[in-house]
């Protein structure tokens, strides 16, 4: 464990209406134990219809391993909610050779796929080696062997996780990612925010920034090494850049007033901020970071202007305005004299755009029923689908695989990171054992 | 980086001869255990502070558009005023105080505040940012209307991060939309 960070986090799995906070340990032994504990994981929300596709991870040979690779594997991939594996204890066998594979009794068990594997130590690493046989038709569909660095078999886990992800649902995974995240603890007149960073399902929490003063909307560079967010160390809102490697940050934004909701361009090289004049209305202006000169004014409205998000050809914003009297969606090209455009009318409140990395759907915050959920807009028609049922959902972002989107919720007072399937509405959870986590940002692929 | 005026000069030197608990923090860095990470430990004055294993503190580089931190830390609380949902209007019975505080700017050129904006927990984190902005600039209206400078105001806004209660109904949110005014210097 990190020096700094004495807290373990876990994502957990359970349905909306019951608040439970369980280790991993103790959550697989539950799903170790029974199967009706098991699919819990996949009704908590009924939206979407995709039956999870059986599988079977057997854990992998080898003796004496720091990581129990098809455990991470398995929790990857029950965590998707696409795919739903089979717990241990109803392995009809453990074979970790093709030769010993049985698969009449796998198809007994009604596993459609079956992983296989081995780990064995490589001088100061491990070479781990991957089957994945389809049972129906006894085929072997995937066959890898990966390299570990011997700290690394965690990310060689999540490799593989990925690998059969993109095998059987045709989509590449996103669990060999990062998440980053601001926890907030302590009382409200002594609070404390932490920017923290953790691999994707939770575990190697690292904090990278620790304040006494609000940290908020962290966003990752494009090509994963780096970091904005927004600080208000000193009492005033700055927008930084920071290294994750090396800690080595950039204050690229300080002006007078509010410095605010950075976002990336696609290529890495601008970054979208919302900024404030002197007289406080905020606009959206773009900063090149590779040039000393001024940021340069997008949007110029009396109306509040901001959260701005990159389309992904970088060539136009996706933003939240007030400048019809509620919030809601509007885009607008980065070209001289550009009018924006109007992009949601469903519901009084819509904000916080993100775009998918199709660049063909928007995860928003919008106000249904006196709550504030996530919804999709699909960019072209405008219309919106509602994907979570909290009361206080926030922070919408997508993972790198758009096939899921990661969101700041309120669960009995507690603030918890949630993640929300798109296809299948299946919804997963990581909370911490004490205070508030909030404000996701999902990294690309390591 | 300090954009020294003479205001804050002596408003410093004030709050140095009062307390020093107000003194800005000493920027302190710790790396973390792997020795390829580091934690950037912010400082009460609003220094770039951060620092890997390694790394050379001049890649951290302050730029000229930053602005200078409160010579104060902290700051004690005038007034607070507060506000109906989505509304930056002042309600009529908090005309007494805006007046109250007015005057005081007015009298004393050396008073400064801090017009601090907050909103309730609901709703998207950045927008409530620039709602809590709106706020606080209708504090700093009401009281340049009635005498202050615009030199003796300061606003931030907070937005949804700085509640002064934790909790998630509709009486903890009423309480936490609002604009706490923080004397900085008299």
């Amino acid at each position: 464990m990190p020096i700094f960070f004495s807290a373990h986090y876990t994502w957990c799995s359970v349905p909306m209406s019951k608040t439970h906070q369980r280790r991993l340990l103790a959550l697989w032994l539950l799903l170790g134990s029974a199967f009706s504990a098991h699919a819990q994981l996949t009704v908590d929300i009924t939206k979407g219809n995709t039956s999870p596709i059986p599988i079977a991870v057997v854990p992998f040979a080898g003796d004496g391993l720091p990581v129990d690779v098809a455990q991470v594997v398995d929790a990857d991939l029950a965590r998707s909610g696409r795919l739903s594996p089979l717990p241990r204890a109803s392995m009809p066998q453990r074979p970790n050779q093709a030769t010993q594979v049985d698969f009449l009794q796998w198809k007994l068990v009604k596993t459609d796929y079956l992983t296989i594997g081995r780990v064995r130590p490589d001088g100061a690493g491990f070479v781990v080696e991957v089957e994945l046989h389809n049972v129906l038709t006894g085929e072997r569909v995937l066959g890898v062997a990966m390299n570990s660095t011997g700290t690394g078999l965690r990310l060689a886990a999540h490799r593989i996780a990925d690998l059969i992800y993109e095998k059987i649902i045709g989509v590449p995974g996103a669990f060999a990612t990062r998440i980053a995240y601001v926890a907030v603890e302590g009382p409200v007149a002594a609070r404390r925010w932490r920017l923290v960073v953790a691999d994707s399902d939770g575990e190697n929490p690292v904090t990278i920034v620790d304040s006494k003063e609000p940290i908020m909307s962290p966003v990752w560079s494009p090509d994963g090494t780096k970091l904005a967010y927004v600080s208000f160390e000193g009492r005033v809102s700055s927008v930084f850049v920071q290294s994750i490697q090396t800690g080595v940050r950039e204050r690229v934004s300080g002006r007078a007033g509010i410095n605010g909701a950075p976002a990336w361009s696609p290529d890495g090289h601008r970054l979208a901020l919302a900024l404030s004049q002197p007289d406080g209305n905020v606009d959206v202006f773009v900063k090149d970071l590779n040039g000393d000169g001024p940021p340069l004014r997008v949007t110029d409205d009396p109306a509040i202007d901001t959260e701005p998000c990159f389309s992904m050809d970088g060539q136009s914003l996706y933003f939240t305005s007030d400048r019809a009297g509620r919030p809601q969606i509007y885009q607008i090209r980065l070209a001289a004299g550009e009018r924006p455009k109007r992009l949601t009318f469903e519901g009084s409140y819509n904000a916080r755009p993100r775009i998918s990395p199709d660049g063909k759907t928007l995860a928003v915050v919008t106000q249904d029923q006196g709550a504030y959920r996530i919804a999709r807009v699909d960019v072209a028609t405008g219309q919106s689908v509602i994907l979570t049922t909290g009361r206080l959902d926030e922070s919408p972002a997508f993972a790198p695989n758009g096939q899921t989107v990661i969101y700041s919720a309120r669960e009995k007072g507690r603030g918890v990171l949630a993640s929300v399937a798109i296809d299948s509405g299946v919804v997963t959870r990581i909370m911490a054992p004490s205070g508030d986590i909030r404000d996701p940002a999902w990294s690309p692929r390591l | 980086m300090n954009r020294l005026n003479p205001l804050f000069t002596l408003a410093a030197l004030i709050a140095v001869s009062f307390t020093l608990a107000g003194c800005p923090k000493k920027p302190t860095v710790k790396a973390g255990d792997t020795g390829s990470s580091a934690v950037t430990q912010t400082s009460d004055s609003g220094a770039n502070t951060g620092r890997g294993t390694g790394a050379d503190s001049n890649a951290v580089r302050p730029l000229s558009d930053t602005r200078g931190a409160m010579p104060s830390g902290e700051g004690e609380l005038g007034a607070t005023i507060r506000f109906e949902y989505d509304s930056s209007e002042i309600k009529a019975e908090y005309q007494p105080i805006i007046a109250s505080e007015a005057k005081q700017l007015a009298g004393n050129r050396h008073l400064q505040l801090r017009l601090e904006g907050n909103t309730d927990e609901r709703g998207s984190a950045e927008y409530n940012i620039a709602l809590g902005e709106r706020r606080a600039q209708a504090v700093k209206k009401a009281l340049m209307l009635l005498g202050a400078n615009d030199s003796q105001l300061a606003t931030v806004s907070y937005g949804e991060e700085r509640p002064v209660s934790d909790g998630h109904d509709e009486s903890a949110w009423a309480q936490n939309r609002r604009v706490d005014l923080v004397v900085t210097a008299r």
